[in-house]
């Protein structure tokens, strides 16, 4: 076949290759990251010094009110920063760009199994942004109903009028439609176009991370796409499918309806974005403890059971909704039951490390950080699972900080970890090393001085979603600690400019990087970095599981790439 | 073309062709969709204080003869594969514009049904059987739509002689997607018009 | 730090809610140290060294399993059915065991964007008749009385929030949810709304006054009463028995469950 010329437009924009697709999603994930981040400063700023002007970039985002955050400008940040955050930061970084980038590579194959399926999906996710940027430009502004957009303040155009909230619900409904055709592409491309030799037992852990995380968007994004067309009917067409009571135009709907079908996927979206997460750090602990990962199938089973247990839990989060005790006291138990399966992940993240020859590089350093972050996050949503104490802190920042330990702390680490260990394979360079323990470190001690103080602000009783707690006398005593956060938050975002310096700068003057620099033993560290357009020209010929570090009859190094023919006989998986 | 073809690897998790894996797990989240929305009208209308009763407000009659209208196009879609499976180039192109023509009836049918109950004054929010009602249906509608769009994106295909005896995957995977539909108005047409 | 983990508590049931706290924190936090000293370990012992090599192990063998077996049973049991268990006891009292509501105070509560409807049945001891006492934002109840607070809402949903007693319930429109509470400490305290309703949530401000003494009380009633005649039904009908039951049970169940 003659080698035509590809545009630059189909080799880079409309690209149906997962490498290119991979990278755009980074692209378009760390473009939202940055902006959820800067409102998340903004609204640690204003419950810090509630009503002041911003300073610096105050005058220019709040024209009206002389620089400060409003009435009606906070709830579109706290929305939007949440909104932001899970669909477009979060999603696109670990499930988008990793899953799109790692999968063909780590299966052996040329590419996913509908190309053009996954370009699509890219595009998808695009329009979606575009939709929800343009909320921020419609009169009556943006979103203002919290990303869970909870009926009937969302569905009812009496309340909360404005093009902006629509727009924010199209949006996500555009980038579901994108999740579930990416997913549909993993699945797929996992599980039937796996290399010669690459059982399931020789998968990647972090492939079979993003395979459950791909199961759980297949069975439940639907649920929530069609509670979000439900709210659009009741907002624009007249119907009252979750409205009740004074504001119904008919007899009504019923408002609970919502947080059901909200929550049937709400909390699996949670398993979702932490699966990859954990797949990744089976994979590097081995990597960088230089032994195989300890208890292999454990680990798969437990991820089985977690999926399945996602699915039966959601109640935990309508405990005080008025249900009735009997079941309130299952969906305690079965939430309750998540604690086995996931000490049993930390048995084996320790297992691995214990009797190793532990490399601290950057990436390990942010492995090593979700264990402990993942650690007090796990724990502490024992706590919410106890309908009895979580009736107090429900709506508290004691669930705030919860969810930030698991997800902005926790995932937000993951993601680091997938960049830092997969640039020099994406890219061809390395990323500077002392810069990533630099930002690794402050990271660390940042978001551990927020999100701990944020537990202890709930344990006071400080609600979520307000403005300013001063407006309560039960809150002046902790308001000081608001102002602690602020300033911990503050040195959190800018110790992010470390990571995005780094990142940047060695795109374009870090050290080319060798095929396999951190003597990795899976599929894809046996290709160039960057890998070769179509990745491999045959089919490679897999012997063992991608985990072969510290065997002991080699002579020379310490590990077994899965494509080496010796691992028939030295191997033991 | 540049797709991947799993007859380049050697060990699938189940024996079949990729786009036959990936139709099924399309369906998956279809199912989940509708019963998203199926889970919801069951869940409004057990919890109102009244509800219409079968055939009070709907036109059964004419609503059974539209199911009858979308099962024989289901029966004409497996023909349709048949046919193709037989290298019968112009009798799968005949049975597939066959459905899509039963498709577009189909359509029409809910779309003069749609327009007479509009102007009695059953609307999407007169009252909550309303909005279920419209809600389901259009949605169920939109597929079928897809499927149409589908149908004649395939006759097309196969007037430029794209399909074979040895090569009619995607015919079969459509036919997955007719049947899934077709399976979705038979459960709305119970729940909605005859309990 | 000087300060009390949890707000003054002046409710009979609070200090079971502060005691689960202290059981989870006490096991997640024994929990959370060993899995931390272990890392600590881990980390100095087994660096890499230059000549060692490390111990080749798919942690799969038979010692491996019992390990995994154990801990599995050892966390079931130790933290999950213990918790479950404390949590279930702690329940049944807090929410499980309402008043009779002859000898409770009833209140109805129906917030709105963005303040508290309050009502009193008034002399006549009937809701919805002419001698109701009606306030915005101010709950009085007298000292060491039970109180049944029935909650729906007018617009969106709120949560009805009492941090003081540790306990908190969504005012949902369409439904009816209550709560029930005894205070043990006269005093002013804070009602907050505890569930995104809009613009004006942050200043959704309510106060619960707690009156020293029956005869307090009552004087702060008869004072309300001759205010006029009140909006009658809030622009919805609660449906709800008139007439406080006979001694007897709650005409919901268990808190929270309108059957």
């Amino acid at each position: 076949m003659s080698e035509q010329r590809t545009s630059f437009i189909r080799k880079y924009i409309f690209s149906t290759s997962h490498k290119v697709i991979a990278i755009q999603y980074l692209i378009t994930g760390l473009v939202f990251l940055a902006m959820g981040g800067v409102m998340a400063l903004l609204i640690r700023w204003q419950l810090a010094y509630p009503w002041q002007p911003v300073p610096l970039i105050g005058k220019l985002l709040f024209p009206g009110s002389g620089g400060a955050v409003t009435p009606e400008a906070y709830p579109v940040l706290f929305t939007m920063h949440g909104g932001i955050m899970v669909f477009f930061a979060l999603t696109p970084i670990l499930l988008g760009a990793m899953g799109n980038y790692t999968i063909p590579l780590e299966v052996g194959a040329r590419d996913m199994a509908f190309p053009r399926l996954n370009m699509l999906s890219y595009w998808f996710l695009f329009l979606g942004s575009v939709l929800l940027i343009a909320s921020f430009f419609v009169p009556e502004g943006a979103a203002g109903f919290g990303w869970t957009v909870y009926a009937p303040l969302s569905s009812s155009t009496a309340v909360l009028p404005g093009w902006g909230q629509d727009l924010f619900i199209l949006g996500l409904a555009l980038d579901a439609v994108s999740i579930l055709m990416g997913g549909l592409n993993y699945i797929t491309t996992i599980m039937q176009l796996r290399a010669p030799g690459l059982t399931l037992r020789r998968l990647p852990l972090t492939l079979w991370g993003l395979f459950y995380s791909a199961v759980l968007n297949t069975l439940w994004l639907p649920i929530v796409v069609a509670a979000l067309f439900m709210v659009l009917c009741d907002r624009r067409l007249g119907t009252a499918f979750f409205v009740a009571g004074p504001l119904a135009p008919h007899e009504g709907g019923q408002v609970l309806l919502y947080q059901h079908l909200f929550w049937g996927f709400g909390h699996p979206e949670v398993y979702i974005l932490i699966f990859p997460v954990w797949g990744l750090v089976g994979d590097l602990l081995s990597v960088f403890s230089r032994k195989p990962a300890f208890g292999y199938k454990a680990t798969v089973l437990s991820m089985l059971v977690i999926t399945i247990l996602s699915g039966i839990v959601w109640g935990h989060h309508m405990f005080t909704s008025g249900m009735n005790p009997l079941v309130g006291k299952a969906f305690m138990f079965l939430t309750i039951t998540v604690s086995v399966p996931t000490a049993i992940f930390f048995l084996n993240w320790l297992g691995t490390l214990w009797r190793g020859a532990i490399r601290l590089t950057v990436p390990m350093l942010f492995t090593l950080g979700v264990v402990f972050v993942f650690a007090i996050g796990g724990l502490t949503g024992l706590f919410n699972a106890l309908q009895t104490f979580d009736v107090y802190i429900h709506d508290t920042y004691f669930v705030v900080g919860h969810f930030h330990y698991t997800l902005a702390a926790s995932v937000l680490f993951g993601a680091f970890a997938f960049i830092y260990f997969w640039f020099p394979k994406i890219f061809g360079r390395q990323m500077n090393a002392r810069l990533g323990r630099l930002h690794f470190w402050l990271s660390f001690v940042f978001l551990n001085a927020v999100f701990s103080v944020m537990m202890f602000l709930g344990l006071h009783g400080h609600m979520r979603r307000i403005a300013d707690a001063t407006a309560y006398e039960f809150l002046k005593p902790v308001q000081h600690w608001n102002v602690f956060i602020g300033w911990a938050a503050l040195g959190l975002g800018l110790s992010q400019l470390l990571f995005f310096i780094n990142f940047l700068y060695s795109l374009f003057k870090g050290a080319p990087a060798p095929a396999n620099p951190w003597e990795a033993g899976s599929l894809a560290w046996t290709v160039s970095s960057p890998p070769p357009e179509h990745n491999y020209e045959t089919p490679p010929r897999v012997w063992c599981g991608p985990h072969e570090y510290g065997v002991p009859s080699l002579t020379n190094g310490d590990w077994l790439s899965q494509t080496d023919p010796q691992a028939a006989k030295l191997a033991r998986s | 073309m540049d797709r991947v073809t799993s007859a380049e690897v050697e060990i699938p998790l189940l024996d079949i062709p990729a786009g036959k894996f990936g139709m099924w797990v399309f369906l998956v989240s279809e199912i989940m969709f509708f019963t998203g929305l199926i889970g919801s009208y069951i869940v409004l209308r057990l919890g109102a204080s009244s509800w219409p009763k079968p055939g009070e407000i709907l036109n059964t009659p004419l609503l059974g003869l539209n199911t009858l209208v979308l099962l024989s196009s289901s029966l004409t879609m497996a023909l349709a594969l048949q046919a193709i499976q037989q290298g019968r180039q112009a009798a799968l192109k005949r049975y597939l514009l066959l459905t899509a023509a039963l498709g577009v009836t189909f359509l029409f049918i809910k779309g003069c049904d749609y327009v007479h109950m509009w102007h009695k004054g059953f609307t999407i929010s007169s009252s909550l059987f309303g909005s279920c009602y419209y809600l389901l249906t259009g949605f169920h509608g939109l597929h079928v739509l897809s499927g149409v769009i589908l149908l004649v994106c395939l006759w097309a295909a196969a007037s430029r002689g794209v399909f074979s005896a040895a090569q009619y995957g995607r015919i079969e995977y459509s036919g997955l997607y007719w049947h899934f539909i077709d399976i979705v108005w038979v459960i709305l047409f119970a729940i909605l018009c005859l309990v | 730090m000087g300060m009390s983990t949890f707000p003054p508590d002046i409710s009979t049931t609070g200090y079971l809610v502060d005691r689960l706290f202290w059981l989870a924190t006490l096991l997640t936090g024994v929990a959370f140290l060993l899995v931390v000293a272990a890392l600590g370990y881990f980390l100095l012992r087994y660096r890499a060294r230059p000549g060692r090599k490390a111990f080749y192990t798919h942690g799969e063998s038979r010692g491996a399993l019992w390990m995994t077996g154990g801990l599995a049973i050892l966390v079931f049991f130790l933290i999950d059915v213990n918790l479950a268990y404390h949590d279930h006891h702690a329940w049944d009292a807090v929410w499980g065991s309402p008043p009779r509501a002859a000898d409770a105070l009833r209140v109805q509560i129906m917030p709105e964007q963005f303040a508290w409807n309050i009502r009193y049945a008034g002399p006549d001891g009937i809701f919805r008749t002419s001698d109701d006492v009606t306030t915005i934002n101010q709950l009085h109840v007298p000292v060491n009385r039970p109180v049944i607070v029935q909650l729906s809402s007018k617009d969106v949903i709120h949560s009805f929030f009492l941090p003081n007693l540790r306990i908190k319930m969504d005012a949902v429109p369409g439904m009816v949810t209550s709560l029930y509470f005894q205070t043990t400490h006269p005093g002013t305290y804070d009602i907050a709304c505890a569930e995104h309703c809009g613009f004006g949530h942050y200043r959704m401000r309510g106060f619960l006054i707690v009156e020293e003494s029956e005869k307090a009380f009552e004087g702060w009633f008869t004072e309300q009463a001759g205010e006029g005649p009140p909006d009658l039904s809030w622009g919805w009908n609660w449906d709800l028995p008139a007439a406080p039951q006979q001694a007897g049970q709650m005409e919901t169940t268990q808190t929270g469950h309108t059957p």
